[in-house]
């Protein structure tokens, strides 16, 4: 079996990552942005695992563990709080949502 | 009986009195038409400390002064003041004189407000009244003197003001407080000045320690106790407030602003006569200041037709005597005159009162048969004849105005004379401030009898002047309300034999009252007398008297003449004989014009129209203006704040990724 | 004996209390919840003042705390405890705390909840700022107290309230700011000098700390000028007309009964004896700015048409007198100041307690709205007329005592030297006169002419449960005030023993070596040896 290069991990990560971005940064859905943010956590995921490999240190992957907790604690409280601004504004639509400006 | 339970209970009975009928009715609306109850508890908390004050006052000179401490009221550091009565000689008069005429009064009322819905208000307002008189007048310091001052003040405006529907009534109230604030004022600052140089508000301390200040503070303490005493006791320049204060029902008139509140000036400056007779500048302010206001307020009385107007400057005009016996070191004749003057006085007020309720009687028929003209039960010019119908009103009246008059032999006659002996006696020992004071006083003695004799004749004699006197006419009041007045009347005439003139010692009798007051070989008083060098010839001073005599003989004798021709015509003659100074009289010399223009309306429209806005604008202006600059910045920066998240997550990225690049390179 | 910690309690009692009226299941419960809790609070602080040894009031007693409340590097503690000064102002202020709740049972309607809690958070700050004994805990409660008022104002105000909270808070804010800046500087300066160099804020470390004239001037200037806005002296008071009348009810009681009072304590319990020869020299500076503020805040007063704003420039009026006492440095106008914020805090109080009901009542607050009512509310007049009078200095009643012995006090003043001055304060008795009366004759005397007027109603039980107290202590405290004055004599005194020792030293700084040995000799000697031992922490 051919060993995939530590590079093309850390290029996949990229690209998920800087799709994660661009989805937070662009989007307007706050959904779609909750699951943006989830793609860069799952990116980060991605490059704690592959160094891990390739540098042999398991504490990597650890991180990982705790990296999904909070993720999985992000979405929760996340997806909660969309819920409560839904109810409350009847959209999810982030340039709706802008209270700072007022 | 243990003096300091007496004291207490003199003192705390009206209080007790004022509280139940205060507040339970307060609380407890039912109690409110109590009337007789409520009558009975207020006047018998006035009687009972009356009849305690005579006991003390039968036991005799022995032990006076006696003082009875309660407790500490305030106290800092060294200096302290209690919660002290004093009993001695001229306290106990005082006391007598307030809680005796006071307990008429209150009986008196409890017939004249019979009708009225806040029966229960008045009488408790009248025992707080006495509550407060009564601490003024047995204070064993300064400050808690002023507690009373203050007080009466206070009962003062709750009863001018009682009848408070009536914005004219209200404001009559305010103007009276506020008047007498001004006085408070400078009775306040000559506390700073006792308590910074002697350490102590008590008496005894204070006069004690008078030795030891200079005479500019001396002379300072002295003139502002006098501008504090010109606010209570009504002289020039703080008189004007006693006129409008009539609004008020007739026995508050009686009580307060006749026979007790406004001789409290003088009391206080008897009770610190040692003192007043080492500032003898301010003595001849004093003399001079009474001497005047004597005479501008008789003169004014003169033109008024409003039964309780010429009252109340009449007894601005007897206020004034009393100040010019004050001024000329005659302490206790000002006392006598506190005591004779509250026989007279209340008693006139009262028979005004009278009057008035039978006015109002009159009036009621008269709406009643259908008359809808304007009415004043207190325009003498609308009375008239009324001997026939109130005999027992009229008679009483008659003698209080002979005893005002001074008409030898009544209480009137006595206290008036040894004023203008005692003016004349000063004078003739070099103070010639002294004579001048007495002419005056002589001037006005006959213009007092005159006027008096006027609002009489207007009043009970002729015939009636109110519209259908032939249908309707007042009745005389009931038996409550002229019972005090047969009482006062009487005080009124033989009340002058405690203060004999100094020609009766030749018969063998004494002076009594100077006697207790400013003392004798064995009896130290607490009224201080300057020391003569010169004394009067006998058959001067004979001569003075009968001069005396003579002057108020006339005076009465003119005015039953020409009134008695013209009525109503008479004023019409005087206005015609003297003109430009009758109108001069009419407008009361234009004080109140004065102070309006150059005291009243300046303060309220600076503060309406400068301070006001000078608040809004500059202050105010200034601290928003600040805000506005930082506003204006504000503005500027939050024009980078668009409101979406995006926007500012984007911001972060572009950061992170200009940090990064600054770390690669 | 002394209860361990009863202190603590009642300061942190009513913060719990907040955080559970939160949970509260209902507007109903809410309400009665903050009265016990306020209650229970007022009755807990009894024992402070009935176990109070009289006899050492001078120093600190109920002490409690003691740990290090940010990092143990630094000398910054939670220390509470209370002296002669502290124990009215706190008893003031729990018992103050039923008395806004029941004032507040109706007129608050909406967000309840929120209100009580905030109510119980300022009422912790408030007994904080009183108690606390590190001038960096003191500034912490002096801040406290500062948000809830915010969304006191803010929330439950009249129509221009967000103006109004935002001036308070920002113009409160810019002066306590810069004494912040002053106690950090203070803290670097005391530790460096007295305590190896570690930061410290402690109150007593920093009574030993001697400064110099030019020091002293800098730092007082910045204490004073955030207490001088808090109190608030003239030209610092405009915040003051607005706060109040936007504010609610109990918003306005607490802030002119407590809040303010924060200021003249402050200046008491810190600028005075830290900064004695800088407080000296600014004293004549701040007893004009006093009298200006008695007579311009009494005559703005006359030519207000709003009752509430009225009541307001009345504040200004009063504490004007507060001012002139505490810098008079005299005994008896030190104690006049301290009894005069007790007394101002129970008067003007219930003013604003009762310009309340009748706001609840017409929904207006101006006077020429009014007019004859004592016909239709004889209770809430009698109330009404009792509470003026105190207000207007009348003897027999709580205002006068203060009045009097400030005024006296400052009349023999050596510091002032200025009976003139005196004199001018002295209008403001007159003055008070005049807009009291004014405003009672305009409101309650007169023809009751409007038919709403006509149908109101007087006084319900709950409003009497309010107010009877406070006239009761109007009363008390204007016919025997001397077991209150008893109770800080003691401090008043030593607070001036300090001073003149204190002076004593910095002025010796600044004077030549041989000439600073000989006035070390006269001064008073132990300077380090005294005063802290109450402070000892269990």
């Amino acid at each position: 079996m051919m060993e995939i290069p530590l590079s093309w991990y850390l290029s996949l990560s990229g690209v998920l990552f800087s799709i994660g971005v661009m989805g937070v940064l662009f989007r307007s859905n706050l959904i779609v942005i909750l699951m943006s943010v989830e793609l860069m956590l799952n990116a980060v995921n991605l490059t704690l695992v592959a160094f891990s490999q390739y540098l042999g240190d398991v504490s990597g992957q650890i991180l990982v563990i705790f990296v999904m907790s909070v993720a999985a604690a992000e979405a929760a409280i996340g997806l909660a709080l969309v819920i409560a601004i839904f109810r409350n504004k009847l959209t999810v639509d982030i340039n709706n949502i802008n209270l700072f400006k007022h | 009986m243990n003096l300091q339970l007496l004291v207490v209970l003199i003192v705390g009975l009206p209080l007790v009195g004022a509280l139940v009928n205060g507040l339970i009715p307060l609380f407890y609306a039912p109690a409110r038409q109590w009337k007789t109850l409520i009558g009975a508890v207020g006047s018998l908390v006035v009687m009972v400390p009356f009849a305690l004050a005579l006991y003390l006052f039968s036991q005799g000179t022995g032990g006076l002064p006696d003082v009875a401490a309660l407790y500490t009221w305030m106290a800092v550091g060294d200096f302290s003041v209690s919660v002290a009565y004093r009993v001695d000689e001229l306290s106990l008069i005082m006391t007598l004189i307030v809680t005796g005429v006071g307990g008429l009064i209150h009986v008196y009322a409890t017939g004249y407000m019979a009708d009225d819905r806040s029966f229960w208000k008045f009488f408790a307002y009248l025992n707080l009244f006495i509550f407060m008189m009564l601490n003024l007048v047995l204070a064993n310091n300064l400050l808690l003197l002023f507690l009373g001052w203050e007080g009466v003040g206070l009962c003062s405006w709750l009863l001018i003001g009682f009848w408070y529907d009536k914005r004219k009534n209200s404001a009559a109230a305010s103007k009276a407080f506020i008047v007498n604030r001004v006085g408070d004022f400078a009775f306040l600052l000559a506390m700073f000045i006792v308590v910074r140089d002697v350490g102590s508000l008590d008496f005894d301390a204070v006069l004690a320690g008078t030795a030891g200040m200079s005479a500019e503070a001396v002379t300072m303490v002295v003139l502002l106790l006098f501008i504090g005493a010109t606010g209570k006791s009504a002289q020039i320049p703080l008189f004007i407030w006693l006129p409008d204060a009539m609004a008020g029902p007739t026995p508050v008139s009686a009580l307060i602003h006749a026979a007790t509140m406004v001789t409290s000036g003088l009391y206080l400056l008897a009770r610190m006569s040692p003192m007043v007779l080492m500032a003898p500048d301010i003595m001849v302010l004093i003399a001079i200041i009474g001497a005047v206001t004597a005479l501008v307020a008789a003169t004014i009385a003169l033109t008024r037709s409003d039964i309780k107007q010429v009252l109340a400057y009449s007894t601005v005009s007897q206020l004034g005597f009393m100040f010019m016996a004050a001024g000329v070191g005659a302490f206790f004749v000002a006392i006598f005159h506190v005591l004779t003057h509250a026989f007279f006085k209340a008693c006139l007020f009262l028979g005004s009162g009278s009057v008035i309720h039978g006015m109002h009687h009159v009036e009621h028929e008269l709406r009643h048969r259908g008359y809808d003209g304007a009415f004043d039960s207190q325009d003498m010019r609308l009375m008239g004849g009324l001997r026939e119908f109130m005999p027992v009103t009229r008679w009483t009246y008659l003698l209080s105005t002979l005893a005002i008059a001074g008409i030898p032999l009544t209480a009137g006659f006595f206290s008036k004379d040894e004023i203008l002996f005692k003016a004349f006696e000063y004078g003739y020992d070099g103070q010639l401030y002294a004579w001048l004071a007495w002419a005056i006083g002589l001037g006005t003695a006959l213009l007092t009898a005159f006027y008096m004799t006027r609002s009489y004749m207007l009043t009970f004699e002729g015939s009636g002047r109110w519209p259908m006197p032939d249908q309707v006419h007042p009745h005389e009041s009931p038996r409550s309300m002229t019972l005090p007045l047969i009482v006062l009347a009487g005080l009124a005439m033989v009340g002058g034999f405690i203060g004999l003139p100094k020609v009766a010692e030749k018969l063998g009798f004494s002076n009594w009252i100077h006697g207790y007051l400013a003392g004798h070989a064995g009896h130290a008083g607490p009224v201080a007398e300057p020391e003569l060098h010169a004394h009067v010839p006998v058959g001067l001073e004979i001569a003075l008297i009968l001069a005396g005599s003579l002057i108020a003989i006339g005076g009465v004798v003119w005015a039953w003449r020409f009134y008695g021709r013209y009525e109503l015509g008479g004023d019409e003659l005087v206005q015609g004989r003297f003109g430009r100074l009758y109108r001069w009289w009419k407008v009361g010399y234009g004080f109140n014009e004065l102070y309006d223009r150059t005291v009243v309306r300046p303060v309220i429209s600076s503060a309406e129209k400068l301070f006001a806005p000078f608040d809004q604008r500059i202050v105010d202006g200034l601290v928003n203006a600040v805000a506005r600059v930082m506003q204006a910045f504000g503005w500027l920066f939050a024009r980078l704040q668009t409101g979406v998240v995006q926007n500012y997550a984007l911001a972060i990225v572009l950061g992170v990724v200009l940090v990064m690049l600054l770390l690669v390179f | 004996m002394q209860m361990a910690n009863l202190l603590s309690v009642v300061i942190l009692l009513p913060l719990v209390g907040a955080g559970l009226a939160l949970m509260a299941p209902s507007d109903r419960a809410v309400r009665w919840f903050a009265l016990l809790v306020t209650t229970l609070t007022f009755v807990l602080s009894v024992p402070l003042w009935t176990e109070f040894d009289l006899s050492r009031a001078a120093d600190l007693q109920f002490v409690s705390g003691g740990f290090a409340l940010i990092a143990d590097s630094l000398d910054v503690r939670y220390l509470v405890g209370i002296d002669g000064f502290s124990l009215l102002l706190v008893l003031l202020t729990t018992l103050l705390g039923p008395i806004v709740v029941l004032s507040s049972w109706r007129y608050i309607t909406r967000r309840t909840k929120g209100y009580y809690a905030l109510l119980l958070v300022l009422q912790t700050g408030m007994t904080g700022v009183f108690c606390a004994f590190d001038v960096l805990l003191f500034y912490v409660f002096f801040e406290l107290t500062l948000i809830p008022m915010y969304f006191l104002i803010g929330i439950w105000g009249g129509e221009q309230r967000i103006y109004a909270a935002v001036k308070f808070v920002i113009y409160t804010m810019v002066g306590s700011l810069l004494m912040l800046v002053a106690i950090i500087y203070l803290g670097i300066e005391a530790g460096a000098a007295l305590n190896n160099g570690v930061f410290t804020t402690d109150y007593f470390k920093l009574l030993e700390f001697d400064m110099a004239v030019s020091m002293q001037t800098w730092l007082f200037v910045l204490f004073a000028f955030a207490f001088a806005i808090k109190v608030p002296i003239f030209p610092f008071h405009t915040w003051l007309p607005d706060a109040h009348v936007q504010a609610p009810t109990g918003g306005s009681v607490i802030l002119a009964g407590v809040l303010l009072k924060m200021g003249t304590y402050g200046l008491v319990r810190f600028c005075l004896p830290f900064f004695p020869n800088a407080s000296i020299a600014h004293a004549e500076l701040f007893a004009i700015l006093a009298v200006i503020g008695i007579i311009y805040g009494a005559l703005v007063s006359r030519a207000q048409p709003d009752a509430k704003k009225l009541v307001a420039y009345s504040s200004v009026s009063h504490l004007g007198f507060v001012v002139l006492g505490i810098f008079a440095f005299t005994l008896e106008s030190l104690q006049g100041a301290m009894i005069q914020m007790v007394n101002h805090g129970i008067s003007t109080g219930a003013l604003f307690l009762l310009v309340g009901m009748l706001y609840e009542r017409r929904h207006t607050r101006l006077m020429s709205d009014y007019g004859g009512i004592a016909r239709s509310v004889p209770l809430l007049t009698f109330f009404m007329v009792l509470t003026a009078l105190a207000s207007a200095g009348l003897p027999g009643l709580n205002g006068f005592v203060g009045e009097f012995m400030i005024l006296v006090g400052a009349f023999s003043s050596e510091v002032l030297d200025s009976p003139l001055l005196v004199a001018l304060a002295t209008t403001g008795v007159i003055l008070a006169a005049v807009y009291l009366l004014w405003m009672l004759s305009r409101m309650f005397f007169g023809p009751l002419t409007e038919q709403a007027n006509v149908k109101m109603k007087d006084l319900s039980v709950r409003e009497l449960l309010v107010l009877i107290p406070m006239g009761l202590l109007m009363i008390i405290l204007g016919l025997m005030p001397q077991p209150f004055l008893k109770v800080s004599e003691p401090a008043a005194e030593r607070l001036l023993e300090t001073i003149e020792r204190k002076k004593a030293v910095a002025e010796g700084q600044s004077l030549p070596e041989h000439l600073l040995d000989e006035f070390r000799r006269d001064s008073p000697s132990g300077a380090g040896e005294r005063s802290v031992e109450g402070a000892e922490i269990p």
